[in-house]
């Protein structure tokens, strides 16, 4: 590799030809504070934060933006530097809401962080706030234009990581703000509510809608039997949330403190995850033997399932039938163990802690209420769960592990590994294979179908079938594989999709920041925790062979159908089509 | 000129996508054509272009919203631009926004009921040396005096 010699502050260093100021900083062990730069994405030196002098140029450079080269003398910490970076940042302070105490982002703002850190100490400039709506038109997210710096990233995560697109600049000026097309709300616009826009603001101008009052409320109510379920990623990112270290895998930790905000009972996604194995994998094998849609796509990413509906309608037939594993949980909540546990299902509340935006979406749309009560009632983001347990003053990492309650605590490692991406096709071959052919697996690791890689693909031959499957996370992967079933150029027969760039693991609801390195250190400690359990394949989860005896009778029965799947819907991608064009 | 039946607006603008062989990069371009076609560019046209383009709706609002020479609502048949920039304001051109907004009845960024005029203001025309200055379509008129203003919208009675 070509190297150029630069010298920062002083310091000499080899870097890469290409680097930027930036890297060529961090690499000398120098941090240049940052603003609109956000490592996963794309730079645009929209800031003025990252400023850096240059001897040689006039004006002073964006470190993010601007590449070394051979000889190049850099000073980051020069009187003219800390002076521009801080008058950079009060301008920013100079149209931005002053109400940092009751923000959603108070001491988790990156734009606070940096006044703090420059040494802003009086708002010198007059204050002027473009005056502007909150959008509370989704239920999953809020905008508050009013809070936005113009950063972009969100922009840039929803056009270039997502290509949803539902989020630009509009306008010019003092009155650029980053909206939906068309002067409309984000409920009127093909949004999937995927939150990756919440993971990258840096101030509070994007964020989840709050259940925690809701679940707060149901909590103090005697009457209410109130259960909550885990989502598979939780276990591996709240402690990331409560201060830990990302790759934590906290699952007997979070169960206690779950336990100690006052839920009646703590059960696990993990169980109905196994389910959805027995039903989806069912599906499968009934669609290759009796030839139906294939290939069959997974069905339990909300943002997933309300991108296809929005921009490949054509292509629903091809969804399996099988509800997410948090609606099937919802339903069997209000069902099965309301009648096991001799409980009036009007009286259960049902929460989720789900790493997703888009669950909140799901767990209202009118089709998710087979229980004959919504199967669902609230969802909460690990952010969410995080504040819950902050407000409550549970210490949680000195907390004792406990364990699961019976039944629907109750899992394996095929149910876990949902939460990264790849994990639900692992999970699928893992029963498939012994179900198809009678025989154990040698090895439960489909290793091919981990990673971080946009798309994975496998193949699998049961006793001389071969099922070749493939793997995509972020939509702007899935969209190439949809575009590849509509030219008739995907040869296989089962595709898993995630929303979210590493699966559930890099939902838009789980702590900020979510980089792609720390997406990758969930992800081991979601394979290190599989490993660890006692049981990892779907088919063996001895509650999920009790609940078909006591209730379900088969995969694909009657009162699964009823149950456990559903129906889509086609959605247009424009609000409203004038008469006109 | 906007043409003027519907069919024929439609097909206009898939020809002048095509001419721009559908590439995003000639977005800018697509515009200012398919407001020359349709007056302005609706919410349709819009999503008409995205489509074509295969990019998001959004990139080419936010692109039509940010120049001033595009126009995402119905405009008057002519359009007043009025230079706002520091010569044409030291020569006066306070007095002519103001003759125009009496005469017309209209703030800046509003077309008269009418739908003849729509009152714009312009960052500077280039012509300074003919200050204070205006443009009405593609026509420039400098040397303005709130007389001379009167007499020239006279014309396009």
């Amino acid at each position: 590799m070509e190297t150029v010699k630069v010298t920062i502050d002083g310091r000499e260093v080899q870097v890469p030809k290409n680097s930027t100021i930036l890297a060529a900083a961090r690499a000398a062990g120098i941090e240049i504070p940052t603003l609109c730069y956000n490592e996963d994405l794309d730079v645009k030196g929209m800031c003025r934060v990252c400023v850096v002098e240059v001897e040689g140029s006039r004006t002073l450079q964006t470190a993010c933006s601007q590449p070394v080269s051979d000889g190049m003398v850099v000073h980051t910490n020069s009187a003219r530097v800390r002076q521009a970076r801080r008058v950079n940042v009060e301008l920013l302070l100079s149209n931005h809401p002053q109400d940092c105490l009751s923000c959603i982002r108070n001491q988790r703002c990156e734009l606070q962080t940096l006044a703090d850190q420059l040494g802003v100490r009086e708002l010198r400039f007059p204050h002027r706030v473009r005056a502007e709506e909150k959008d509370i038109s989704t239920p999953a997210l809020v905008r508050d234009p009013s809070k936005c710096i113009l950063c972009r990233r969100c922009v840039e995560v929803c056009h270039q990581v997502q290509g949803v697109g539902a989020l630009y600049p509009v306008n010019r000026g003092f009155d650029t703000t980053i909206a939906p097309a068309g002067g409309v709300d984000l409920g009127s616009v093909a949004c999937v509510q995927c939150g990756q826009c919440s993971l990258v603001c840096p101030v509070g101008a994007i964020y989840e809608q709050d259940h925690t009052e809701r679940v707060w409320a149901a909590l103090a109510d005697p009457d209410k039997h109130v259960v909550v379920q885990t989502a598979p990623a939780i276990r591996v990112s709240i402690g990331e949330e409560m201060g830990l270290e990302p790759g934590a895998v906290t699952t007997g930790q979070m169960v206690a403190a779950l336990r100690r905000l006052g839920f009646d009972k703590v059960f696990d996604t993990d169980f109905s995850a196994d389910l959805t194995i027995m039903e989806e994998g069912h599906e499968l094998l009934e669609r290759l033997e009796k030839g139906g849609t294939l290939p069959m796509i997974t069905s339990c990413s909300p943002g997933w399932i309300k991108y296809i509906e929005h921009f490949y309608p054509d292509l629903l037939p091809h969804l399996s039938t099988c509800k997410s594993p948090q609606q099937m949980f919802g339903a069997l909540a209000k069902t099965y163990y309301a009648e096991k546990a001799g409980i009036d299902p009007a009286n259960i509340y049902v929460v989720s802690i789900m790493p997703c935006t888009a669950k909140k979406f799901e767990c209202q749309r009118p089709e998710m209420t087979d229980s004959g009560y919504p199967d669902v009632d609230a969802v909460l983001t690990t952010r969410e769960l995080g504040r819950m347990l902050r407000e409550s003053g549970i210490k949680f990492s000195d907390l004792p592990e406990e364990e699961y309650d019976d039944p629907l605590g109750i899992s394996t490692g095929a149910g876990l590994i949902f939460g990264a991406t790849g994990g639900v096709m692992e999970a699928a071959l893992r029963t498939v294979y012994e179900v198809v052919t009678g025989e154990t697996l040698a090895s439960l690791d489909f290793t091919d179908v981990r990673g971080l890689e946009g798309i994975k693909e496998a193949e699998v031959d049961l006793k001389g079938k071969k099922v070749k499957v493939a793997v995509a996370h972020g939509l702007g992967n899935a969209r190439k594989l949809m575009d590849l079933i509509n030219e008739g150029k995907a040869d296989y027969q089962f595709i898993e999709i995630m929303c979210c760039p590493g699966g559930c693991i890099g939902g838009g609801g789980q702590p900020i920041p979510t980089t792609r390195e720390i997406r990758q250190k969930r992800i081991n400690a979601i394979y290190r925790a599989d490993a660890g359990m006692p049981l990892r394949k779907s088919h063996e989860n001895p509650a999920v062979q009790t609940l078909y005896k006591e209730f379900l009778g088969k995969p694909l029965g009657e009162k699964s159908h009823h149950l456990l799947h559903t129906q889509y819907t086609k959605r247009v991608k424009y609000p409203e089509k004038a008469a006109e064009v | 000129m906007p043409v003027n039946s519907a069919t024929e607006r439609k097909k206009s603008l898939r020809q002048v996508i095509a001419e721009h062989n559908s590439d995003p990069g000639a977005l800018l371009d697509i515009l200012r054509e398919a407001q020359e076609i349709h007056g302005y560019l609706s919410t349709a046209v819009m999503e008409e272009i995205a489509d074509q383009l295969g990019i998001p709706v959004s990139r080419v609002y936010g692109v039509a919203t940010f120049y001033t020479l595009l126009a995402t609502e119905p405009k008057g048949k002519h359009i007043i631009r009025v230079c706002e920039s520091p010569p044409c304001h030291i020569r006066g051109a306070v007095n002519i926004l103001e003759t125009l907004q009496e005469v017309l009845g209209v703030n800046p960024g509003e077309t008269t009921e009418d739908k003849k005029f729509t009152l714009e203001l312009t960052s500077c025309l280039g012509v300074c040396g003919v200050a204070p200055a205006m443009m009405i379509g593609d026509q420039v008129y400098g040397n303005l005096t709130p007389e001379r203003v009167k007499e020239i919208l006279k014309t396009y009675e």
